[in-house]
Order: C-alpha cells, then sequence, then structure tokens
C-alpha cells in the first residue's frame, strides 16, 4: 500500500482523523449508505465504492473524487450503517484532506466555505449580505442578478442585514483560532 | 424535568439574529408563558455551519468550544440552541471532545491561548424542540392553549440534524412534534418526507442539487394537502421558504406552502398576536392559511385550489381524509 511521510498508510490517515473512524475496517460493502443517500446521482462514487477504494490505498482517485463535496451532510447514511462507521464525518476528513493536497476539483465548494469562514474569522459571526456577495462576486457574477432579487426581498422583509455584527472579544477568538491552526499545522493529515 | 435551577444557556446562533428572527421572536415569547429561563451566553461566536469542518477541522472545533467554555460558566449544565446546524455542532464538539482524549488537549491548548478552558461533558447540549417536549411536556403545553389550531393542516418538517446523528426520536420517522402540533390542535398530516434534507448550504453552491431536494419536499407535503410546513431550524425554513419561487419557475409548478416555525404555531395556539410571533417575514405568505383558524382578521380569504402537480404519483391519502 502506497505509504505517506510518516510511514502511515492513506486507510490509517483517514481513519485517525476522524472521530470513530476505526470502525471503517468493519465495512460490510453493504451498499446502506449510497441507497440512502439524497445527493447520489450527482456522485463520481458512492459512500461505498469510496470506501472499497481507501482500503486499496487508491488515495489519488478519492481526493480528487466530487463524492464528499457533493455530501450534504444529512446524516442518513451514519444511522442506516449496520456497522456504525461515521460516514458523514468521514466525508469531511476527506474533503480536508482533498484542500491539503490541491486535489478537489469543486472550486465553487471550496470557495463558498472559505468565503464564509473569512466572515466568521473577521467578525466572529457570519453575515448572510456579506457571505453572498463576496462569494458571488469572486466566484460567479452572474448569479448576483437571481441572488440579488431574492436578497432584495428579503431586506423589505427584515431578513437580511445590511451591516455585518462583530462580537466584542475578536482579540481572543483569534488567539484562540491562530493557535487551533499552529497546531493543526504541526501534525499532517 | 426542566434544569435544576430553571435555568439554560442560550446559543441564538447567527441566523437568529437576521434572517431568522421570526424564529428567536416567537421562542422568547413562547418560553415566558411557559416559564422557562433562557440566558444569552454573553459574546456568543458562530458555529462555523457546515463551511468549517470542510476545511480544518481543529480551528473549526475551537471555534465551537469557546462558545461551549462561555456557556459552562453560566450556572446551569443545560445549553439549548434553536437551529439545528448549531446544535449539531456543539453537540459533536462535546461529544469528539469526550470521545477523543487528543482532541480534548488540543482544542483545550488552542482554548488556553484565549484564556479558556472546557472539560467535555460538562453541559447537556439540547435542541428547542427537544427542551419544550421533554422538560415541559405535552400536558403542560396543552394546558396553555387558549386559540386551538383546528382545522389546519400542518406538515410536520423535522429536517436531519434535529434527530441525526444523535438521535432524540426515530431517526428516520420521528413523531414527537407531530404530537406537539396535535396537542396544539391541529391536524398533521402524514409527511414521509419529513427527515429528509432540505439541501443544506448547497443552495448557495449547487442550485441544481438544492431546488431537487427542495421541490421533493415541497411536493410531498403538498401531495398531502398540507397548508402549512413546520420546521424546527432556520436553515430549512430558508431554503423551503426563500427559494419556493425558484423552483416553482425551474420545475414549472404551483406550489405555495408557507414555511413557519413550531414556536410561532405553539405562540398562535396560545392565543399570541401573529405580529408578536414574526409572522409576516415568510416570503411565502401565511395569511391565508391563518385564516382558516380565523388568526388573521377581516381579510378576503384568497381562493386556495388544492393543485394537483401533473407529476405527482397517485397517493393512497387522497381517499383517507
Ligand atoms: S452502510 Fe456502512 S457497512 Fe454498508 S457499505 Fe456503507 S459504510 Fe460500509
Ligand atoms: S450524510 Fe452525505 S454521504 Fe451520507 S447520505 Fe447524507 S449526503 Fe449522502
Amino acid at each position: 500500500m502506497p505509504e505517506g511521510p510518516n510511514g502511515r498508510t492513506f486507510y490509517q490517515r483517514v481513519v485517525q482523523a476522524t472521530p470513530g473512524g476505526k470502525s471503517l475496517a468493519q465495512c460490510l460493502q453493504c451498499g446502506s449508505c449510497g441507497g440512502s443517500c439524497p445527493s447520489g446521482p450527482d456522485m463520481d462514487h458512492s459512500p461505498r465504492q469510496l470506501f472499497a477504494m481507501i482500503m486499496a490505498g487508491m488515495e489519488d482517485e478519492v481526493l480528487s473524487s466530487n463524492t464528499p463535496w457533493h455530501c450534504v451532510s444529512c446524516y442518513y447514511c451514519t444511522v442506516r450503517c449496520p456497522q456504525q462507521i461515521p460516514i458523514t464525518d468521514l466525508m469531511y476528513t476527506l474533503k480536508q484532506m482533498a484542500i491539503a493536497r490541491g486535489k478537489y476539483r469543486e472550486s465553487g465548494h471550496v470557495d463558498f466555505s472559505n468565503s464564509f469562514i473569512g466572515m466568521v474569522e473577521r467578525f466572529g459571526r457570519s453575515f448572510e449580505l456579506g457571505l453572498a456577495t463576496r462569494y458571488h462576486l469572486t466566484h460567479n457574477p452572474l448569479k448576483m442578478v437571481s441572488k440579488g432579487t431574492l436578497g432584495l426581498q428579503m431586506m423589505v422583509k427584515g431578513r437580511l442585514s445590511p451591516l455585518p455584527e462583530s462580537i466584542r472579544n475578536m482579540p481572543q477568538l483569534t488567539a484562540i483560532l491562530t493557535e487551533a491552526k499552529r497546531i493543526a499545522a504541526q501534525q499532517e493529515v | 424535568m426542566t434544569a435544576p435551577n430553571g435555568q439554560y444557556a442560550y446559543y441564538p446562533g447567527c441566523s437568529l439574529k437576521a434572517s431568522a428572527s421570526a424564529y428567536e421572536r416567537s421562542a422568547m415569547a413562547v418560553l415566558e408563558r411557559l416559564e422557562l429561563r433562557f440566558v444569552e451566553i454573553d459574546d456568543w461566536n458562530c458555529c462555523g455551519a457546515t463551511e468549517y469542518f470542510s476545511l480544518n477541522r481543529l480551528p473549526a472545533y475551537s471555534l465551537v468550544a469557546r462558545n461551549l467554555a462561555l456557556a459552562a460558566a453560566q450556572p446551569t449544565h443545560e445549553l439549548v440552541a434553536p437551529c439545528s446546524a448549531c446544535y449539531l455542532n456543539l453537540r459533536k464538539t462535546d461529544d469528539h471532545m469526550r470521545q477523543e482524549p487528543k482532541l480534548k488537549e488540543q482544542v483545550n491548548r488552542a482554548l488556553a491561548a484565549g484564556g479558556l478552558h472546557y472539560e467535555p461533558g460538562t453541559l447537556r447540549v439540547r435542541h428547542l424542540l427537544d427542551v419544550i417536549i421533554d422538560d415541559v411536556g405535552y400536558e403542560a403545553i396543552a394546558a396553555k392553549v387558549t386559540r386551538p389550531l383546528a382545522g389546519l393542516r400542518v406538515a410536520p418538517y423535522y429536517g436531519c440534524l434535529v434527530v441525526r446523528p444523535f438521535e432524540s426520536d426515530d431517526p428516520e420517522y420521528p413523531t414527537h412534534m407531530d404530537r406537539l402540533l396535535e396537542v396544539l390542535g391541529a391536524t398533521v398530516v402524514d409527511f414521509p418526507m419529513k427527515a429528509h434534507c432540505c439541501g443544506g448550504h448547497m443552495t448557495q453552491i449547487s442550485e441544481d442539487t438544492a431546488f431537487e431536494l427542495i421541490r421533493r419536499i415541497l411536493h410531498n407535503a403538498a401531495a398531502y394537502q398540507a397548508d402549512v410546513i413546520v420546521t424546527v431550524c432556520p436553515m430549512c425554513q430558508l431554503n423551503l421558504d426563500a427559494y419556493q419561487g425558484n423552483v416553482n419557475r425551474r420545475f414549472g409548478t404551483a406550489f405555495n406552502l408557507p414555511v413557519l416555525y413550531f414556536t410561532q404555531m405553539m405562540g398562535l395556539a396560545f392565543g399570541l398576536q401573529p405580529e408578536a410571533l414574526g409572522i409576516g417575514s415568510e416570503l411565502v405568505p401565511a395569511q391565508a392559511a391563518l385564516n382558516k383558524i380565523g388568526q388573521v382578521p377581516a381579510e378576503t380569504p384568497r381562493h386556495t385550489p388544492k393543485r394537483r402537480d401533473k407529476d405527482a404519483l397517485p397517493m393512497p391519502s387522497r381517499q383517507r381524509r
């Protein structure tokens, strides 16, 4: 099996980065996960196939699959899996690994997550209008036209704030996140 | 069974301060009637929604853990969130820190940089729906009903995260909100899609994926002749309400289903005024449906013929009622 920098296989790295991930070894390849998945039609590989590929050490193929990016985090697969494998959390792990290795192809998803977290790191709160404009301006300016009408309706109904709200203790939050990132950077995913 | 000192730490989450302010308004009005004391966590921050866990898990856990640490400073062990995504993130962080000593140690090292600490297991993280049902109970709720929602057909929409993966009821066909709505006097329709996904953040990223998921839910509620969809989550409300027009345009459908929060239904049944519950801020107006229960005075009831989707499957319920 192809090994990573610390002599750990791809499978081991996936499992160790996921709480409860060890149970992946018990996967029966029963397919309940894929059968439960509302995003199945959009996915390159069903969750079951993806897990077989992880076992086979197909790191590149797994990390460039669009499957984790189409996961809507509904947890249907997780509660249906007869082996109690934390499938949804495994999808989160694979997304992080794909970003860390620059393998992802779904840039729209990553841009959106980055815009969202950019707001949070700056204000401590998410801010829907800022998010919508920032993400759509950088990613898909044409979408702003249709989103714009919806945004206007929301504003009229008092549901969209034109101004970001910030928490008081931003220095504290920044210190926490900076330290967390420093610790994360020391470990290999 | 309420919190020992009757107090709950309250984590509103970003949506309740903006797009879902109607949820907070109605929740506060109802909590007052139920005599539950919620104290907002001072200076809480965003939970990161589903975005941070996709990027970098340690900062993601630490972001959430700051809220847990601040909440744990309050004189209560009960932490309540009305948003299903916030609830899951808070509960998952507590749970994973408990499961994984290494994660606990690393998150606490990050928190220490801000002078904070959180001992997993200190708080019991709960969703607002579960608190109201488990701690107040159906009987006590029934005792507060002054204007039963008689004749209103409601589709109870749970979505994902309030019932999965931490199971507060059956994860696929929950019924605890059904019972709550029955206690309020409403007619609860059978609703097979009640715990399916609203599409989450996909409305922002991939409309093809999101609109189809929303369409299925609306279609199901319409097929069972619901007047209103009742929800427990700001994200679900936003997706089903604000994007209903887009879904109609894309699929040539004519859904006209108002989407209200369960706390708004409770408030109405408790005799509170619709405005005091934030009713009117939904994009698909609830007025016609509320006329049915005489809640909105003096307005010509709009003629809303029950639509039948041309692609609807024959539903046994059509004969049932
Ligand atoms: S449901 Fe569980 S055991 Fe079955 S294929 Fe999926 S991950 Fe494996
Ligand atoms: S959690 Fe993700 S992978 Fe699992 S069923 Fe839902 S969308 Fe599919």
